[in-house]
């Protein structure tokens, strides 16, 4: 859904999305990393399953809720992407694992 | 010209509306005055428990009342179905107390068999169960409990539904709600007139007060005591979790919306709502070691509400006798009470009198001089 | 400046706290700290500036030139609090700020609860939610998130894309995106046409303001190269599980529909109250910029003793204003803390007074200018209201309906309508509108949700860490 600037380079990171290896630059947040990798949507509403994606890209809508290194239900907009980092999208209601 | 109703109920919280409700099923023109956007509404607060375990210690009519109620609810849940279309998800499959330690076992055990052993009580079934049959039970339940009480007879319905619901009934019913009208006087003289803060009069032939802490207040008017206090309690509510927990705990719940309710706390705070963080440190801590999964869970909200407490937690329920038709209700569990309160207290208080179980729950026992 | 790395950095006490290290925290932070106060601030963004900043610090000299000179005003406010002895703290979530100013700050799942003899909340705006029909689409984004993507990751949009709405950032937005080679397909203006040709007269403030003239132009030269369709009053957007096309109409025209991947929304912004209206701040309705704000006096200082609040979260005058206000606060809790006297306050504050009166004139004409139309204020039936529980336009005007004099708290009991984790923030002013408008009363008189800590979520194992006494053990544990 967004492409970058040709700018000149900086740090490239990489890490996981669902499973997948995904290059980003430092300074991006996982949402901006998700939205350039294509996902608009990126969890199921909790309330009837329907697809979201991030919508206000600064912390106060939480619509950008991905699964990060095991962490569930962290707002991807706020989180810089670091190496090696796990992201998991897609989710719907929280699961509790007893 | 203001309209002379059969009835005013004064506060429209679960005790009020299911009352008005009653009433008006039963053919009389009633009205309710609630408060505001903005008012202390104990109401709002609820645990949404439909509750038997550990009630009536002292006071079997409070055990027999509360079971009588609990068994009523799914007729009134019912009830509530088909004159509103909502569904308010009672589920009645049992609840549990939990025990995070030996001294708190002794004391679940104590207070059961306490409430039981009462003559003239109708004894509940229950269950004391070790901490393994506990953790059999409640799929997630933690190393760190000891043991419990369990009784089928307890369950939980959603709150916010019940609550809405119950104020579609009663304007399905044909009650005149109107909000924003607190009371500010109540006069007698051949009927009751009630002065509404900021302009406005409403006359009844009866009344009743439902009006939570502001009982207080308004009860001498008219040759009644209500003695009520606001107790806080706080509650933490997290985010929506995919269903794990079946059957609520006394403390901990999982709403058929899929939040964890994380309760309770008893504070003599006085009018104060405000959130208390040492507090929900200690709720959530124990909500932790039962069910250790749900430790990272987002909460959403906290907050805190004012129950309204009687000098003996019970509730009462009286009828004036200077000032002839009007009557007073009040009591904290307002959701486990709500199915009696319509079809027995109700239907009661429409005919002028107190039904015979609720004898027991007049002010005056509240009055009894302590012995020398 | 010293920068903190983890919560049990955090002193337990200081002099101020400061929240939002946007301009006004960054502002206030290098003030206070000039007057010898310890400072500290915290922010929930890797990196300070804010929105308005957002990036500025690692942003190449390409996304520089793209994104204009105003953001590069940011560089002194970030040099002014980086040589200050201020100490920061970021990607730390604030969660509680009480009116006992203790402050509940979170960051990497630990939280800790330290004191401050004031508080400072500079936790500036939000958008203003714009609540048509498929808004909950993937897909459909504020202009305020695509402008933050250009700032921290140098990105424009890809496929094709519109904006819509009002405002003085959709034009901003248009023309970086313009400088960037990445135009939208076109902008869909709602600005009402009675309201830009009415006031488009002749008001010697409008000629003197700093920021109008500028804007005029840029307006002119983005409809040079961008087809700008005016006067619309629909707008939907359409596509299943994912945008795909927007559908709007002109006037009372016929709809046309445009395929698009993209949809930027933005009809100003609004405080963020969230924060004050929690810690018992008194709001008040401003019925220009159609939204709540916190009661401040000349100074900042709150309806709550030893909590201020700057910048646009005290009322919308932008970043320059945000700036100079944040100074003011600054002095101010120096002055409160006798390290400064009153008078010294006041002679050191004279030069961000008289930016700040620079500031003010226009602002209430370009106010009135780009107000968002009624419509778009309020949610049609099928549209949703509440984006967190889903409740739809249809559900809220029918409990009015049913109950008549109810507002937004009894709401939110009856449809759980607020209870999600934005905590209003995406749907308080379209209720307070949409009841304002049913029940036929000012939004003044409907009034707002009633907000309480954490005003961010934080997890159950955070807050089971905090310290408790035995009288808290004793409250819960009874037998």
């Amino acid at each position: 859904m967004f492409r970058r600037l040709p700018e000149t380079y900086q740090g490239w990171v990489s890490l996981t999305i669902d499973g997948g290896v995904c290059v980003g630059r430092e300074g991006d947040s996982v949402a901006a990393l998700l939205l350039e990798a294509g996902y608009a949507a990126c969890r199921n509403s909790a309330v009837s399953g329907e697809p979201r994606g991030p919508y206000c890209m600064m912390g106060v809508c939480f619509e950008c809720l991905v699964e990060i290194d095991g962490i569930a239900n962290r707002q991807a907009c706020l989180v810089p992407i670091a190496e090696g980092m796990k992201v998991e999208t897609g989710a719907g209601r929280r699961k509790v694992t007893p | 010209m203001s309209a002379f109703f059969d009835f005013a109920v004064i506060g429209g919280g679960l005790v009020g509306a299911a009352l008005a409700r009653g009433m008006a099923r039963e053919g009389l023109s009633v009205c309710v005055l609630d408060e505001g956007d903005v008012a202390y509404r104990a109401s709002r607060g609820n645990f949404a428990l439909v509750w038997l375990q550990s009630k009536g210690i002292n006071m079997p009519a409070y055990a027999n009342w509360t079971r009588r109620s609990v068994e009523l609810w799914p007729a009134y849940a019912a009830g509530l179905l088909n004159e509103t279309g909502i569904d308010v998800s009672l589920q009645q499959d049992g609840g549990f107390h939990l025990a995070l330690s030996d001294i708190e076992m002794e004391r679940l055990i104590a207070v059961a068999e306490g409430v039981n052993g009462q003559p003239g009580v109708k004894p509940y079934p229950y269950s004391v169960l070790d901490g393994d049959e506990v953790r059999r039970r409640l799929p997630g339940a933690g190393p760190a409990i000891v043991g419990g009480t369990y009784s089928p007879l307890d369950g939980h319905v959603n709150a916010l539904r019940l609550y809405r619901a119950m104020h579609k009934a009663l304007i399905a019913a044909g009650v005149d709600y109107r909000p924003g009208s607190r009371v500010a006087r109540i006069s007698h003289a051949g009927g009751f007139s009630l002065s509404i803060d900021g302009g406005g009069e409403v006359r009844a032939k009866r009344i009743v007060l439902t009006a939570g802490l502001d009982n207080a207040r308004l009860a001498p008017m008219v040759g009644l005591s209500a003695p009520v206090r606001p107790q806080r309690g706080n509650i933490i509510v997290t985010e929506k979790a995919a269903p794990f927990l079946k059957m609520p705990v006394q403390t901990v719940r999982q709403t058929d919306e899929g939040s964890v309710m994380i309760g309770d706390s008893q504070e003599e705070a006085g009018l104060s709502e405000d959130i208390n963080s040492g507090i929900m440190g200690v709720m959530a801590d124990r909500a932790i070691r039962m069910f250790p999964a749900i430790a990272d869970l987002n909460i959403v909200r906290m907050w805190a509400c004012l129950r309204v407490l009687s000098p003996d937690g019970f509730p009462i329920y009286d009828q004036s006798k200077t000032h002839p038709g009007a009557f007073l209700a009040t009591c904290h569990s307002g959701v486990t009470l709500a199915a009696v309160h319509a079809a027995v207290l109700a239907p009661h208080i429409a005919r002028g009198t107190l039904p015979e179980e609720a004898q027991a729950f007049h002010a005056g026992r509240l009055h009894v001089p302590k012995a020398a | 400046m010293k920068r903190l790395a983890s919560v049990d950095d955090l002193p337990a006490s200081c002099d101020l706290a400061i929240i939002g290290a946007g301009p006004a925290g960054l502002a206030a932070a290098a003030a206070a700290a000039e007057c010898g106060l310890h400072v500290l601030v915290l922010d929930e963004n890797p990196e300070p500036g804010g929105q308005i900043y957002r990036g500025l610090g690692a942003a190449p000299a390409s996304r520089r030139q793209i994104l204009g000179r105003d953001y590069e005003r940011g560089d002194s406010l970030l040099s002014g609090m980086l040589g200050s002895t201020a100490s920061y703290l970021s990607g730390a979530t604030v969660w509680m700020a009480s009116r006992d100013l203790e402050i509940g700050v979170s960051k990497d799942g630990m939280s800790r609860i330290i004191g401050a003899r004031r508080i400072l909340l500079a936790t500036g705006a939000l958008e203003r939610p714009f609540p048509i029909l498929g808004w909950t689409l993937p897909g459909v984004l504020t202009a305020g998130a695509a402008q933050g993507l250009l700032k921290s990751s140098g990105m424009v949009p890809q496929g094709p894309f519109v904006l819509a709405g009002t405002g003085p950032l959709l034009w901003l937005l248009a023309s970086q995106l313009i400088a960037a080679e990445a135009p939208p397909l076109a902008i869909l203006d709602t600005t009402l046409l009675a309201t830009r040709s009415s006031v488009v007269g002749a008001l010697p403030a409008f000629l003197a303001s700093p920021y109008l003239l500028k804007g005029l132009r840029l307006m002119r030269s983005v409809r040079r190269k961008v087809r700008v369709i005016g006067g619309v009053t629909e707008l939907r957007a359409l596509g299943e599980g994912h945008l795909r096309s927007v559908a709007y109409r002109v006037g009372r025209g016929k709809t046309e529909t445009i395929n698009v991947e993209g949809l930027f929304l933005h009809q100003g912004i609004a405080p963020n109250v969230n924060m004050a209206s929690a810690a018992g701040c008194d709001l008040a309705w401003d019925r220009v910029q159609l939204c709540w704000k916190p009661v401040t006096d000349s100074w900042g200082r709150s309806s709550v003793p030893g909590i201020s609040i700057a910048g646009d979260g005290a009322g919308i005058s932008g970043a320059e204003a945000a700036a100079g206000f944040g100074r003011l606060c600054g002095l101010d809790a120096a002055a409160r803390l006798g390290r400064i006297s009153e008078a010294e306050r006041d002679e050191r504050a004279l030069p961000a007074r008289r930016e700040l009166s620079r500031y003010a004139r226009g602002r209430r004409l370009l106010d009135l200018m780009f107000q968002p139309p009624d419509t778009f204020r309020r949610a049609s039936p099928d549209a949703i209201v509440c984006r967190c529980e889903e409740i739809t336009g249809r559900q809220v005007t029918e409990i009015v309906a049913d109950f008549g004099e109810v507002g937004p708290n009894q709401l939110k009991s009856y449809l759980r309508c607020g209870m999600g984790p934005c905590q209003g923030r995406l749907c308080g002013l379209t209720v307070t509108e949409m009841i304002a408008a049913e029940r036929n009363v000012s939004p003044s008189e409907v009034g707002y949700y009633r907000l309480r800590f954490p005003i961010k979520p934080v997890t159950l194992a955070e807050i089971a860490t905090l310290p408790h006494d035995d009288d808290d053990v004793r409250a819960v544990v009874r037998g």
